[in-house]
């Protein structure tokens, strides 16, 4: 079976990565920034499983098993912190939380 | 027995916290137990060690009580040295120690601080048997700093007057600059030898350091520097008269019979580094000499009674120096231990004085005050002959011996004889012109009091009297110590040499006689030309020694300090913390508290670095 070469997978990883980047960035909506750096995870974690792929290691995906639990937990914590944020402050704009400045 | 010698200076040191610590509140009475009879058990401990010592017959004992600190080779402990050098210190200090506090405990009785001048008279004691007893010249130095802050201490007792703190610190400063040359003395010794333990320290240099060596000779002329400092000699010795500002015990303790005498038993204590460095040894004859002789200059000048003893005992010190110069260690030694007995006397006399007549410093408003004041006429004549080399008195018999050993040196040796000669002379003319002027001729009868001399006073100054014309023959058991090298006791000169040095202290006595008693030649004579009265001006003001060093150094300190006034060197340090913080101002700039700001930084930051990375 011809693999699937390296280089589409890591392209591949690299536009996810930079798309969530980008989100991450660009939206106000804390939801959506939240979303974005699943993205993000996503993509290393996708990275990883070329790159285990590749080699024919396993090591890759056990990362990624890794990064699953991380993003699971971060899921957890960020939506969390998004109730309390809507609870105190009324609204889900990341831009108003801004009082932290020097 | 011996062990316990670890004793003398824990007494005092005791004696010194419970009076610091309970901070003048006990009655008076007690603290006058606690100050005098630590001191006086320090003395029985040290009569009944010496006994045993010397009744021992060994040359020296060492006594570890506990290492200090260890890094590495170096180690200095708190350990204690016994031979008979430190023997005549440590009696010295604890006899004459006693006798001064207990003259105190009577002398000072008005005086509000008195616990605090007995607190800090003990610690000044236990300083000085460290010194004394050190093994090592670490140990040697804490004791050396210790009694140099005491004598701040002590010399600015009455700190309510100005001009007592001004004398203090002239004192601490001047001979801050010759602990500063003993310190880089005691560091080059420690980088050369590996060792600061005296007698380790003496072996290795006799055994490394060829004689007249660069090593040797800058070693021991850091050392002597210390020693001039803390000696009063040539040319630091500016602070010592105005050091009188304290009590008069003080003076008498410190400033007479014990701490500037440290300098003379350093250098005994290093002897074999000043005979591997013949040149440095002459140095220290010839500064005693000029000092001997400018200080006699002097003393016959001043009108303070205080300021003539203190100027006769930087004379005196030039004498012992002059003894170790010439290789007379014994002999200066001894002139150390009289001199304390005859010069304490005198200063606890001149106490007696002062605290009769009101605090009375003038000796020309004084006179004819030998019945008013018979304890202490008696001890300024006893004391003023054992001074002035009187035959038969201590002092006769110590400075014979540091004369005859100048005159039995090859080369400069009959300078420097004619020279202690003349000093002698002198001598015999200051101390009797004090006499003679404060207790003959009319008396000024404007003081009419009564002599205050309890028995606590008169006590101290009887047996003082009596060490003054007895001293002389004690023998000092320090033959061990310099054993080689020493000028033999066996003296070969000629009757009429001896005849000189007897007869020539008299025709100084003679001469006062002529000058204050009898009136057969007149002072207005003598002082009627321009250049008599200049000069007795210039001798007066001790040389202009102090104006010198005005000049010298203090101006220029104080204008460094007046054009420094803007602290130029702050300025870098002040354009340092503008710079930080005009940083810190931009830096502070970018924390917006907009979180996808720091992101995009991050991720910007990230870039940069990623692609400097593939890039170089």
């Amino acid at each position: 079976m011809q693999s699937i070469p390296i280089e589409h997978g890591l392209i591949l990883a690299g536009i996810l990565f930079s798309l969530g980047l980008i989100g991450v960035l660009t939206r106000r909506n804390v939801v959506f920034v939240l979303m974005s750096l699943e993205i993000m995870l996503n993509a290393s974690g996708l990275a990883f499983i070329v790159a285990a792929s590749r080699w024919g290691h396993a090591e890759g995906q056990i990362m990624f098993l890794m990064i699953l639990t991380l993003a699971a937990a971060e899921v957890a914590v960020g939506l969390g912190l998004i109730i309390q944020m809507y609870r105190r402050f009324n609204t889900v704009d990341i831009n108003v939380l801004s009082k932290m400045k020097g | 027995m011996l062990d316990l010698i670890w004793l003398l200076p824990t007494f005092p040191l005791l004696g010194f916290l419970s009076l610091v610590l309970t901070g003048g509140s006990l009655p008076k009475k007690i603290v006058a137990v606690i100050g005098a009879g630590s001191i006086g058990l320090s003395f029985l401990v040290a009569a009944i060690i010496a006994a045993q010592f010397l009744a021992n017959g060994e040359a020296h004992f060492i006594k570890e009580v506990w290492v200090w600190m260890s890094v590495g080779s170096f180690s200095p402990g708190f350990t204690f040295y016994l031979d008979g050098l430190s023997l005549v210190m440590m009696l010295v200090i604890t006899g004459i120690g006693f006798l001064i506090h207990l003259y105190s405990a009577g002398f000072m009785l008005d005086d509000p601080s008195y616990s605090r001048f007995f607190s800090y008279m003990n610690l000044f004691v236990a300083s000085m048997l460290m010194l004394v007893l050190a093994d090592n010249l670490v140990l040697l130095y804490l004791g050396w700093e210790g009694v140099g802050l005491c004598s701040y201490l002590l010399i600015g007792f009455w700190y309510e007057n100005p001009a007592n703190g001004y004398a203090a610190r002239k004192a601490f400063v001047t001979t801050r600059v010759g602990d500063t040359s003993m310190a880089i003395g005691l560091f080059l010794l420690f980088a050369q030898l590996g060792t600061l333990n005296i007698q380790d320290m003496l072996h290795a240099a006799e055994a490394q350091w060829a004689i007249g060596s660069g090593l040797a000779v800058a070693a021991s002329l850091l050392l002597l520097g210390g020693a001039v400092g803390k000696s009063a000699q040539l040319p630091l010795q500016t602070w010592l008269p105005d050091a009188m500002a304290g009590p008069t015990p003080i003076s008498a303790l410190i400033h007479a019979a014990t701490m500037v005498t440290a300098g003379v038993y350093l250098i005994a204590r290093t002897h074999v580094l000043f005979e591997l460095a013949p040149n440095v040894q002459l140095l220290v004859a010839w500064i005693g000499l000029v000092t001997l002789l400018m200080a006699g200059f002097t003393a016959m000048t001043q009108h303070d009674i205080k300021r003539i003893l203190a100027y006769s005992t930087v004379s005196q010190i030039g004498y012992m120096f002059l003894g170790l110069g010439v290789g007379a260690y014994s002999a200066s030694i001894f002139h150390l231990m009289t001199h304390a007995f005859f010069k304490a006397l005198l200063f606890l006399a001149a106490g007696t004085v002062i605290l009769s007549l009101h605090h009375e410093h003038d000796i020309f408003r004084m006179g004819g005050k030998r019945k008013q004041l018979p304890v202490a006429f008696a001890s300024f004549l006893i004391g003023s002959l054992a001074l002035a080399a009187f035959p038969g008195t201590s002092g006769f018999f110590s400075k014979d011996e540091i004369l005859l050993a100048a005159l039995e040196m090859e080369g400069p040796g009959l300078i420097l004889w004619i020279g202690g000669v003349i000093g002698a002379f002198f001598t015999g003319i200051y101390s009797f012109r004090l006499v003679f002027v404060v207790f003959f001729g009319e008396s000024k009868a404007h003081h009419e009091d009564k002599e205050v001399a309890g028995f606590s006073m008169a006590g101290p100054l009887i047996l003082l009297m009596i060490l003054s014309v007895f001293g002389g023959l004690i023998t000092i058991p320090v033959q061990e110590v310099f054993n080689h090298g020493d000028v033999h006791e066996e003296h070969h000169v000629s009757a009429f040499m001896h005849g000189i040095m007897i007869a020539v202290p008299l025709l100084g006595i003679g001469v006062s006689y002529l000058f204050y008693m009898s009136r057969a030649l007149s002072i207005e004579n003598l002082m009627a030309s321009s250049m008599a009265k200049s000069l007795h001006k210039f001798w007066f003001s001790g040389w202009g020694m102090d104006r010198l060093y005005q000049i010298l150094f203090v101006n220029p300190f104080l204008f460094l300090a007046r054009v420094n006034r803007a602290d130029l060197v702050d300025r870098f340090y002040e354009l340092l913390v503008q710079l930080t913080r005009i940083a810190h101002k931009m830096v502070a700039q970018t924390q917006t508290g907009q979180l996808r700001w720091y992101a995009l930084s991050i991720a910007a930051g990230l870039i940069v670095i990623v692609s400097l990375g593939v890039l170089l």
